[in-house]
């Protein structure tokens, strides 16, 4: 049997688990166990495509499977992977691991949460595993829809209000990315060939550039709304802001990944003429994305609005090294999502902690962490750190790769955008040192803190897991280019 | 009149010995025979229903003017499979103290305008078309007013069979000009499509039918009977009309505007766009602002009959496959959402969104059930509903309609908002005194699994869609 296959029926047999346990401490027994499992899935699955890979190099994706399921439309259940796609495997399994110790301490409904946390979880990793434009839609969708229900309901402060706008704009975007498959599979029979939904089929064939033209801009804007991308990522703070911690960790790790992926999965390889006819606009818009990203986090007070506008302006780095259009900007991009997804995981498994016992998350309520809770700080400094791009932990790898990358293009247009968007590293480093000035150093700001505990062994098993694999990318970051970089060649070779 | 015909119009002829044994059971049987009224035609009717998924032979009886083909057949079947379902739902509310002493009406009122459906869409002539479309609107109004001494009730039988007068004389004054502008031929549908040409006259009897039709399956602007009648008639009455009436009214346009109209596709290509347009959009928008359930559902379906357009309009082979497939997925959400909201009515009187605050304290598998059908009505992944929306507007882009689908899919967004809004009612706002439990009996249970095993798998398994593919034609 295909070993992908696992990655939906794993999550799957888990719902099934799930409804039909009844105590909530058997339930989260059961997802720490399933979330073991697929994180050990993944790593199999590493293994088995770097032997698959020395066996045949030239293959574009591994343990492709085709089930025929429509066929009057000749559409199939068409499985593959590549190296990027395994990454991002092991990152939504790293994320879902962490995310479930990280909810550990949750007391109401938990089957009913664990039940919609699994259904996020199947539409991520469906997605990452299809090559098939309407699978992959369909898990795309499949993953959006639970978040209206998971911050609904186990979310704070305006969530109603946050639910209603994340799903509405979240869906917004899929509108347009519906119109843009459907362009792109009526124009795949362009050169006399049948129509096809299958990724690898369509990238054989060249579809006329007026359609390219047309429909490149409805694809990058579909997936580009859930990677944030300005003016359409108005979604993300709120949306951050008001979800459960392991929603935020699952939604800003794995779920703002799908953009930048289904971005340069679809629309860039798919549509290579269409992107250059746009570069130049989507570049402006992520550009500011990344710059007015930071700037929006310094002026915030609330811990996760910080680190939501963090994201957006991290997530706009990986669009934007994206449409750079090279092979070294690509991998810095690819590297930056890993890079982004576990620092950003980090931080919200931390906020969820910090919040839990101080019961805010307002900076200036709050302050002296160090000394009441010296193990969370401590891993809040690494995570600040990495956000900010130390050399050792995976940022330094990931935005390096990126501005050389982009910095290769030799016109003024690029060069000059380039450095405005290495201005985004100071001034991450403004917020990310004020924050930690802020509330770990100086003055205990409210008595009631003192005493407060420290970490429990749940929350170290999700910290210290993310902090190991950071490192892991900092400090060996070839393993990872390198995987990178050996998939990017069939993308490089259409552009 | 031989064996062949009444092969070719098998389910017809069931359909009438069926109206005439339950008139007779009505009639004569002893009240203890009468109290299993409901399992006879529910049994008798499932025997038909399933008479109807046999293979046929194609043909033709009385000399073209009824036309048996195999997409006639599976679309007749879907019908019955939503009667069906809206028998199994009403028998609670039918076994009341108002309504015990005259249940039969239901059943044979329902298999009345059934058969004057069949007869519609199945017709090769204008003659029987009309015939069908008059025996498909008359018995309606009867069961819109069955509650009388509802004032609401009766208002809303009132204006439906106003409704239904008026826009019968304007098809039937369409088809008056049109039998005047070609002559001689006769109003069979073959001969016709010869004939018809863009000319002034026949335009105007083009846009005459379309504006009768339109009534019927309630587009905008031809919409606005709509809500009063849903609200006013009797639960389920009201998920009859809004689903099996509508969806057999939307077939039988397709019908003509195929075999008929043909020629002139470029004039009514323009009529239907604009249609579209306006019904999901203003059918969305009205919906946003409803408080009562059942007002709420029309304008629901008043936009979901927008999008079975959108297949109509390419008059593709894809087209028709996917109009017929999208009933069916329509047929099975909305019926069960028609089924959830008719169970919490009977047991507590209550049909106002605010009233499902925190159901899903009280009834967490009807709320489940509940959501499942209105994911799957606003085109949610992975239920039933994703795929025939998806189908429909792979229809409409074939034929290059990319700013229509466009349209469309915005649409879906926001119609995505206002069943998100019964969702948050049920899940997430607390409600100190939200309904009570209910305990729902064997027959509506039977209903809801049908429904619930429909969404869930009637996308998934691509059966059923390949299966309605094999027998669609188009214009072209």
């Amino acid at each position: 049997m295909n070993l992908l296959y696992l990655f939906v029926i794993i999550p799957l047999l888990l719902m099934g688990g799930v409804a039909m346990l009844r105590d909530a401490k058997q339930i989260k027994i059961l997802m720490a166990v399933g979330a073991s499992l697929l994180l050990a899935t993944s790593f199999v699955l590493l293994y088995a495509y770097m032997q698959a890979k020395a066996l045949a190099p030239n293959e574009v994706m591994y343990f492709q499977s085709d089930l025929l399921w429509y066929p009057s439309f000749n559409i199939k259940l068409s499985l593959g992977v590549d190296g990027i796609s395994v990454l991002m495997i092991i990152l939504s399994s790293i994320i879902v691991f962490t995310g479930v110790f990280a909810t550990w301490g949750l007391k109401e409904q938990v089957k009913e949460f664990f039940l919609w946390f699994l259904m996020l979880s199947t539409g991520v990793y469906g997605f990452f595993i299809s090559i098939d434009l309407f699978s992959m839609f369909l898990f795309y969708e499949v993953a959006l829809i639970p978040m209206y229900l998971l911050i609904g309901l186990w979310g704070t402060g305006r969530k109603e209000y946050s639910a209603m706008k994340l799903t509405l704009m979240l869906m917004g975007g899929s509108a347009f990315l519906l119109l843009g498959i459907l362009g792109i599979y009526f124009n795949s029979n362009a050169e006399g060939g049948p129509l096809t939904m299958n990724i690898l089929e369509i990238a054989k064939v060249h579809i006329p550039v007026e359609a390219q033209n047309l429909f490149f801009p409805l694809t990058f804007l579909g997936f580009g709304v859930l990677g944030a991308l300005f003016p359409f990522h108005t979604w993300s703070p709120d949306g951050h802001a008001s979800a459960p911690t392991a929603v935020s960790m699952l939604h800003a790790g794995v779920l703002m990944k799908l953009g930048g992926y289904g971005c340069f999965r679809v629309a860039i390889y798919l549509m290579p003429e269409g992107a250059d006819t746009y570069t130049t606009l989507f570049l402006v818009l992520t550009g500011i994305s990344v710059v007015y990203g930071a700037f929006g986090a310094i002026v915030q007070k609330d811990l996760k609005y910080i680190n939501a506008y963090s994201s957006v302006s991290h997530c706009g780095l990986v669009l934007f090294a994206i449409l750079m259009l090279n092979r070294t900007a690509m991998t810095g991009a690819i590297l930056q999502m890993l890079s982004h997804g576990l620092m950003t995981a980090l931080f919200f498994a931390l906020i969820g902690s910090i919040y839990g016992r101080t019961h805010t998350r307002l900076i200036n309520e709050m302050g002296g962490l160090m000394k009441i809770m010296p193990f969370l700080a401590v891993c809040w400094v690494i995570a600040g750190l990495a956000s900010l791009g130390l050399p050792g932990l995976s940022g330094f790898v990931s935005e390096m790769t990126i501005f050389v990358g982009a910095f290769q293009h030799a016109d003024t247009f690029h060069r000059v955008l380039t450095i405005v968007a290495c201005a985004s590293i100071v001034i991450t480093a403004v917020y990310i040192l004020r924050v930690i000035g802020k509330i770990l150093f100086g003055p205990v700001q409210d008595k009631h803190h003192e005493n407060l505990t420290d970490a429990f062994w749940y929350e170290k098993i999700a910290s210290v897991t993310l902090i190991v694999f950071i490192a892991f990318i900092g400090i060996i970051p070839f393993f990872s280019s390198d995987i990178i970089n050996e998939s990017l060649t069939s993308i490089i070779g259409k552009l | 009149m031989n064996i062949e015909t009444i092969l070719l119009m098998r389910t017809e002829f069931l359909l009438i010995f069926l109206l005439v044994a339950l008139i007779v059971l009505d009639l004569f049987a002893s009240n203890n025979l009468k109290k299993y009224f409901d399992s006879i035609a529910c049994f008798l009717f499932l025997a038909t229903t399933l008479v109807g998924f046999l293979p046929l032979n194609e043909g033709e009886a009385f000399g073209g003017m009824f036309v048996a083909d195999r997409m006639n057949a599976v679309v007749k079947s879907i019908l019955n499979v939503g009667v069906l379902l809206v028998f199994l739902q009403s028998k609670t509310w039918l076994n009341n103290a108002y309504t015990n002493h005259k249940k039969s009406e239901v059943y044979i009122l329902i298999i009345s305008t059934l058969l004057g459906m069949d007869l519609m869409i199945s017709s090769g002539h204008f003659l029987l078309f009309y015939i069908g479309l008059e025996l498909a609107s008359l018995p309606l109004a009867a069961l819109i007013a069955y509650n009388k001494y509802s004032k609401e009730s009766v208002e809303a039988g009132a204006k439906f069979i106003l409704m239904a007068a008026f826009s019968s004389g304007i098809l039937l004054y369409g088809l008056s000009m049109f039998y005047g502008a070609v002559g001689e031929a006769g109003l069979y549908f073959d001969a016709l499509s010869g004939l018809v040409k863009p000319t002034s006259i026949q335009l105007l009897a083009m846009v005459f039918f379309i504006a009768g039709m339109a009534f019927k399956i309630s587009l905008v602007p031809f919409h606005l009977w709509t809500a009063d009648v849903y609200q006013g008639a009797p639960t389920n009455i009201t998920a009859f009309l809004s689903v099996v009436s509508k969806g057999a009214a939307v077939y039988a346009l397709m019908i003509v505007l195929y075999k008929v109209f043909n020629n002139i596709f470029d004039s009514w290509e323009f009529v239907v766009y604009g249609l579209i347009v306006v019904t999901i959009t203003v059918g969305n928008l009205f919906a946003m602002r409803q408080q009562n359930m059942k007002r709420f559902l029309a304008f629901s379906s008043i936009s979901q009959a927008g999008y079975i357009m959108l297949g109509l309009l390419p008059g593709t082979a894809l087209g028709m496959s996917s109009v017929v497939f999208y009933l069916l997925v329509y047929l099975v959400s909305n019926l069960g959402i028609f089924a959830v909201v008719s169970i919490l009515e009977n047991h507590s009187k209550k049909e106002s969104i605010t009233d499902y605050n925190g159901l899903y304290q009280t009834n967490p598998k009807l709320s489940v059930i509940m959501m499942l059908f209105l994911f799957s009505l606003a085109g949610i992944p992975p239920f039933a509903g994703f795929f025939s929306k998806f189908f429909v507007f792979m229809a409409a882009a074939e034929m290059k309609y990319y700013a229509l689908v466009f349209i469309a899919l915005i649409n879906t967004v926001i119609s995505l908002y206002y069943y998100l809004i019964v969702v948050k009612a049920m899940f997430i706002t607390k409600n100190e005194t939200p309904i009570t439990t209910v305990k729902t009996d064997t027959s509506s249970k039977l209903g809801l699994f049908i429904c619930v095993i429909g969404t869930l798998f009637l996308g998934i398994l691509s059966y059923f869609y390949e299966t309605i593919n094999q027998f669609s034609v188009g214009l072209f």
